[in-house]
């Protein structure tokens, strides 16, 4: 999966959590997913459409979601509030993927956003050649964060474009 | 959070009447809470478009906060059809997804202001008073004018 489509996820995930938890998170791991996605805790999931095609899954553990829905409810929120956590997850989602896309939009990537969705099977589907998953791991002090990306990349050249790489050649 | 003056309605030194418009409930209490802290009254809320433009119709609201992507119909959509039937309708759009072809897109189509999530909420007061304009009075204490 190319580099600069996946560097605006990392961006916004590290920008929206430092303000959400008012402190700076840092990557654990970055792997590419080979096997389909088991879910690990709340899990949402964000749908593009256009020139980058694809989904991405933002799935926290239930202590790191705790965290996340306290911090931005403003109130402590426990495990029985699950309509509550699992809002504040999506709307984590909502966040981070909204500013990833704004990024990617200004750079020139065409595509549209549809509202998150609760990703509530255990297991997703399988990654393809052409949809390659990565997989991001976030740590805060409470709990793991994971990202997971499989984008695919379908921009045409423009005639514009073309016309230039047809009289280079 | 922060303590803001509050901004108050210059006709009546009423609080400013706010409709939140946000699919996430979530979303819709964050931005309440912020405006309170403004001195404002939320007085209606919505979770899609369709429900903004009906709301809107009922209690003509001050000001309306809205999110661009949501189920049923989009902000973009319903601010410029709320605009169309009430010109002088105020909606501040307030999403996530801020990128230029947007911002432009919602301006062009009736939009006030935009605001990118996550929301400040230094941000969204500067934002508020200036959509406000000569409409709103900002107290001179913290007490006064609610």
């Amino acid at each position: 999966m190319r580099m600069d489509l996946i560097q605006p996820f990392i961006n916004s995930t590290d920008a929206v959590l430092a303000q959400a938890l008012e402190s700076s998170i840092f990557i654990e791991n970055l792997t590419m997913e080979e096997e389909a996605y088991r879910r690990k805790g709340i899990a949402a999931e964000v749908c593009l459409t256009g020139e980058i095609e694809g989904r991405i899954i933002f799935d926290v553990d239930m202590g790191a979601a705790l965290l996340l829905a306290s911090r931005l409810a403003g109130v402590e929120v426990s495990e029985t509030d699950e309509e509550l956590v699992r809002e504040a997850v999506c709307e984590l989602a909502n966040q981070i993927i909204g500013n990833a896309v704004t990024t990617l939009n200004d750079q020139g990537f065409h595509f549209h956003v549809r509202p998150p969705r609760l990703h509530t099977s255990e297991q997703g589907s399988k990654s393809s050649e052409d949809t390659e998953a990565l997989v991001m791991c976030f740590n805060t002090s409470s709990g793991k964060i994971f990202m997971n990306v499989a984008l695919r990349y379908l921009r045409r050249p423009t005639a514009e474009q073309a016309a230039v790489a047809g009289y280079k050649s | 959070m922060e303590k803001f003056l509050p901004v108050t309605r210059s006709e009546d030194g009423k609080p400013v009447r706010y409709l939140i418009v946000d699919d996430s409930v979530f979303a819709r209490k964050n931005l309440a809470r912020m405006v309170e802290t403004f001195g404002g009254q939320v007085i209606g809320e919505a979770g899609d478009g369709v429900s903004a433009i009906r709301e809107y119709q009922r209690l003509t609201p001050d000001i309306v906060l809205m999110d661009i992507t949501m189920p049923e119909m989009e902000g973009i959509e319903a601010a410029e059809k709320i605009v169309r039937d009430h010109p002088g309708a105020r909606i501040v759009m307030v999403s996530s997804v801020g990128y230029q072809e947007n911002i432009v897109a919602a301006l062009q189509r009736g939009a006030r202001h935009f605001v990118q999530k996550p929301v400040k909420p230094e941000v969204l007061y500067e934002v508020i008073k200036y959509v406000m304009r000569d409409d709103a009075t900002v107290a001179k204490s913290a007490g006064a004018g609610v």
